[in-house]
C-alpha cells in the first residue's frame, strides 16, 4: 500500500516560498500528473516526495507513515530525471543494478531482473553501452529501467519525455501508460505538456506559482474548470475568454457581450442568480464550440450567429484552426478542414453556448463549475 | 566564419587576382609569422640548450677547456657512481611517496572545501597559501617549527609523553630527513592541486548524486562511485604533473636539507646541480639529465597508455 498524502506542504528558499501548502491525497497505484507554467513549484513538489528537498513545513505520508525525516533509499520510491542522471562512467547494466547492488541483494536476483526489465523495455542489446553512446529514446529507457529494477511502490518522474522529439514522445506516452498498469505502481508524474497530462493521466493536479489550482481527472478538468487559469491551460487551442456583462432579459440573466445578448444555458442561469445581475464576468468558449454552420444537435435557443474576420487558417490535417476577430476580439474556432476560408474572409460563425464557461472578472473563478 | 565568407561582396579591382595555390602558401605564411616570435624564442632559450645537454652526455666538459668527445665513459660512469645510486634511489622514494600522499591529501582538502561549510573560502586560502608563498619564506619557518630541540613540533610530541631521547631530528636526522622533505613538499603542493580537484568536483552534475542518493547510496557510497569514478581524468593530469614535478624536484630539498645528512635525501636534480656547478663535470651530469629525462618520458608514456586502455574497456 503507498498511498501519499500531503498536508500543507510547504517549500521556502529562505524568504521566497514556492510552494504554498499543498495538500493532495494520491491513492495507492494512481497516475498522476503535476502540470503548471515553468516556475510553478511543480519539480520542488515532487522533490520534496523524492526527499531530495528537505520540506519547510507540513506532514509528507507515504504508506502510514510521515516521511518528512526519512531518507530517499528509505521511502520505497525511485525517480526518473528530466536529463536522465544515468552514471556516466558505467554501462547501461551497471546503471541498473546499481540500487540492488547497493541493497546487497544476490548477483543472480540483479542479474534477472535487469535482464527481465531490460526485456520490457526493450533495451537488452544496449546493456553493454555506456550512457554516451545512446540515443535520447535508449537514454530515457534506461532511466526508466533503473527504476524499475527496484520495484518501488512509487515513480516519480520529472519531465521525462521533454527531450524527445515529437514522435518518440507520443510513443513514449502510450508505453508508460501501459507500463503502469503493467508495474501495478504508484507514478506522480511532473510536466508543463498538457497534452501528456490529458492522456496518460488518472488524475491531474494543476498548480501555479506554488498554488495548487484545481484537481479532477481530466475530463473534468476540461469540462468544469474552476477557474480562468485551469480553464485557459488545459485544452489546445486554448479557451476563448470574452469579457461580457450580466443582465436580465425578461427577467432571464443573460450575458451582454458589446451590445449583444447572449443567452446563457439553464446550468449557468442558475448559479448566477440575483448576485450577479450587472456584474462583470467572463464568458469561456472553446474553440470547437465554433461551428460553421448550425449544429444540429444543440437547441436552438442556445446558438447565436458570430460574424468574423479570419486573420490566419491553420490546417492541423484533420481540423482547422481559424484565428479570427470577433469584434476586436482574438478568438481561435476549430472546424472542419471542409472550410475553405482563408485570410481577410469575413465568415459568420455559429456559437453554441450550452457549454460555456463563465468566470468572475475579479476572482478569476468559475461561476457555473 | 562561413556565412561572412560566403557573403557575396564587391570584388576588389585594385587587386590582381590570385592563384588558388598562392593564397594557401600565403595563408600558411601568415600563420607561421604569427607563430614565430614565440618559436625562435623556445629554439634559442630551450630547444637548443636540450640538444647540446644530450651531445654533453657523450662529451668531457669542464666548463672551460675544451670539449673532448668521451664516447659512452659518462655511462659507465652511472653504474660505478654510489652517489648516483643514492640519488636515483632517494628520487624514487620521494615521488613514490609524495604523488599518493599529495594527491590524497588534495583531494580530501577538496572535498572538504566543498562543502557547505562556514568560512570555506577562508580555508581555501590557508590551503593554497603555502603554493603562492615565497619557498624560502615558508621553509624558514618549517624549518623552525621542526627545529630537533626548539621547534614547536618536538615541544608538542615531548609534552604528550615522547621520551626525549625519541623525538626525530627532523631534516638533521638521516632516518627522519627523507620524511621531513616529503611532508614539506605535499604540504607546500597541495593547495594547488586541491583547486584543480575543486574545479573537477564542480563540474559533477548534482544530479548524479541525486540519483545515487534514490538509489540508496551512503555518503562513502556516493565517494566511491559517483565522485572518484567522475574525477577519474582530474586524478590523471593530477597525477601526471605531480610524477613529473616530484622527479625533478629540487628547491624544496636545497631549502629544508641540501640533499643531506650525508646523501640521505640527495635526489638526482640535486646530483646534476653538484656534478654540474660543483664538481664542474657537465659532460656527466648531462648524463645523469638524460636518465632523469628518459625515466620521466617513459613513465609519462606508461601512464598514457594505461589510461587509454582502461578508457576502451569501459567505453
Ligand atoms: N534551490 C533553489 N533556490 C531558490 N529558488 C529555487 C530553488 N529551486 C527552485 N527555486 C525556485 O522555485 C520555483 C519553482 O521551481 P521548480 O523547479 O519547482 O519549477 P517547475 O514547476 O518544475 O518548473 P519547470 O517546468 O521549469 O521545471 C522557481 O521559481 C525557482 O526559481
Ligand atoms: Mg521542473
Amino acid at each position: 500500500m503507498a498511498g501519499i498524502s500531503l498536508h500543507k506542504l510547504r517549500k521556502s528558499f529562505g524568504a521566497l516560498t514556492v510552494v504554498h501548502d499543498v495538500d493532495l491525497e494520491i491513492a495507492d497505484k494512481e497516475f498522476i500528473i503535476l502540470v503548471g507554467p515553468s516556475g510553478c513549484g511543480k519539480s520542488t513538489t515532487l522533490r520534496m516526495i523524492a526527499g531530495l528537498e528537505e520540506i519547510t513545513s507540513g506532514e509528507l505520508i507515504i504508506g502510514d507513515t510521515i516521511v518528512n525525516d526519512v531518507p530517499s533509499k528509505d521511502r520505497d520510491i525511485a525517480m526518473v530525471f528530466q536529463n536522465y542522471a544515468l552514471y556516466p562512467h558505467m554501462t547501461v547494466y551497471k546503471n541498473m543494478a546499481f540500487g540492488l547492488k547497493l541493497r546487497r541483494a544476490p548477483r543472480d536476483l540483479i542479474d534477472r531482473k535487469v535482464h527481465e526489465t531490460a526485456e520490457i523495455l526493450d533495451i537488452k542489446h544496449l546493456l553493454n553501452r555506456r550512457p554516451k553512446a545512446l540515443s535520447g529514446g535508449q537514454r530515457q529507457r534506461v532511466a526508466l529501467g533503473r527504476a524499475m529494477v527496484r520495484s518501488p511502490a512509487v515513480f516519480l518522474l520529472d519531465e521525462p519525455l521533454s527531450n524527445l522529439d515529437a514522435k518518440l514522445r507520443s510513443t513514449m506516452r502510450s508505453e508508460l501508460t501501459k507500463l503502469h498498469r503493467r508495474l501495478d505502481a504508484t507514478f506522480i508524474y511532473v510536466t508543463h505538456d498538457q497534452v501528456e497530462a490529458m492522456t496518460m493521466a488518472d488524475r491531474i493536479v494543476v498548480m501555479k506559482d506554488g498554488h495548487i489550482q484545481q484537481v479532477d481527472t481530466p475530463q473534468a478538468l476540461y469540462d468544469r474548470p474552476t477557474n480562468m487559469f485551469v480553464a485557459g491551460f488545459i485544452g489546445a487551442p486554448q479557451m476563448n475568454f470574452l469579457p461580457v456583462t450580466i443582465s436580465k432579459q425578461n427577467g432571464v440573466p443573460v450575458a451582454e457581450f458589446d451590445g449583444n445578448s447572449l443567452p446563457l444555458p439553464t446550468r449557468l442561469i442558475d448559479r448566477v442568480g440575483v448576485d450577479y445581475a450587472g456584474r462583470d464576468c467572463v464568458l469561456g468558449l472553446r474553440p470547437e464550440n465554433f461551428h460553421e454552420r448550425p449544429p444540429i444537435d444543440v437547441d436552438p435557443a442556445l446558438t447565436v450567429p458570430v460574424e468574423v474576420d479570419v486573420e490566419l487558417a491553420e490546417p492541423m490535417g484533420a481540423e482547422v484552426h481559424l484565428n479570427a476577430a470577433l469584434r476586436s476580439r482574438s478568438i481561435v474556432a476549430r472546424v472542419s478542414p471542409r472550410c475553405q476560408a482563408r485570410a481577410g474572409d469575413r465568415l459568420t460563425l455559429t456559437a453554441d453556448l450550452s457549454s460555456a464557461h463563465l468566470f468572475d472578472r475579479e476572482t478569476e473563478r468559475a461561476i457555473g463549475a | 566564419m562561413s556565412v561572412i565568407a560566403d557573403t557575396p561582396t564587391r570584388p576588389l579591382p585594385a587587386r590582381a587576382p590570385i592563384s588558388r595555390r598562392w593564397r594557401k602558401v600565403l595563408n600558411a605564411l601568415t600563420a607561421y609569422s604569427f607563430i614565430a616570435p614565440n618559436f625562435i624564442g623556445f629554439a634559442v632559450f630551450t630547444l637548443g640548450p636540450i640538444v647540446f645537454a644530450f651531445a654533453l652526455a657523450f662529451m668531457h666538459w669542464d666548463g672551460s677547456n675544451p670539449i673532448r668527445f668521451a664516447g659512452l665513459d659518462n655511462f659507465w660512469k652511472l653504474f660505478s657512481d654510489r652517489v648516483f645510486h643514492a640519488a636515483f634511489w632517494n628520487t624514487i622514494i620521494y615521488t613514490g611517496f609524495v604523488v599518493p600522499l599529495t594527491l590524497i591529501c588534495s583531494l580530501a582538502l577538496a572535498v572538504l572545501l566543498n562543502q557547505k561549510i562556514f568560512g570555506r573560502n577562508f580555508f581555501r586560502t590557508v590551503a593554497f597559501f603555502p603554493y603562492v608563498a615565497s619557498l624560502v619564506a615558508v621553509a624558514v619557518v618549517w624549518n623552525m617549527m621542526f627545529h630537533p630541540e626548539f621547534g614547536p613540533v618536538n615541544m608538542v610530541l615531548y609534552t604528550l609523553g615522547v621520551d626525549p631521547s625519541d623525538l626525530p631530528g627532523w631534516a638533521a636526522d638521516r632516518h627522519w630527513a627523507m620524511a621531513t622533505v616529503i611532508m614539506f613538499s605535499v604540504w607546500k603542493n597541495m593547495g594547488y592541486f586541491m583547486v584543480i580537484y575543486l574545479a573537477g568536483l564542480q563540474g559533477i552534475s548534482s544530479e548524479l548524486y541525486e540519483a545515487a542518493d534514490i538509489d540508496g547510496a551512503s555518503g562513502g557510497q556516493k565517494f566511491r562511485f559517483v565522485t572518484l569514478p567522475q574525477l577519474a581524468p582530474t586524478t590523471f593530469f593530477v597525477s601526471v604533473m605531480l610524477i613529473i614535478q616530484s622527479f625533478k624536484v629540487f628547491d624544496q630539498i636545497f631549502m629544508i636539507t641540501q640533499g643531506g645528512p650525508g646523501t640521505s635525501t640527495l635526489v638526482l636534480v640535486y646530483h646534476i646541480y653538484n656534478e654540474a656547478f660543483i664538481s664542474w663535470d657537465l659532460g656527466y651530469s648531462s648524463m645523469v639529465a638524460l636518465v632523469l629525462f628518459l625515466l620521466v618520458l617513459v613513465i609519462t608514456i606508461v601512464q598514457f597508455r594505461w589510461t587509454q586502455d582502461r578508457d576502451e574497456d569501459t567505453a
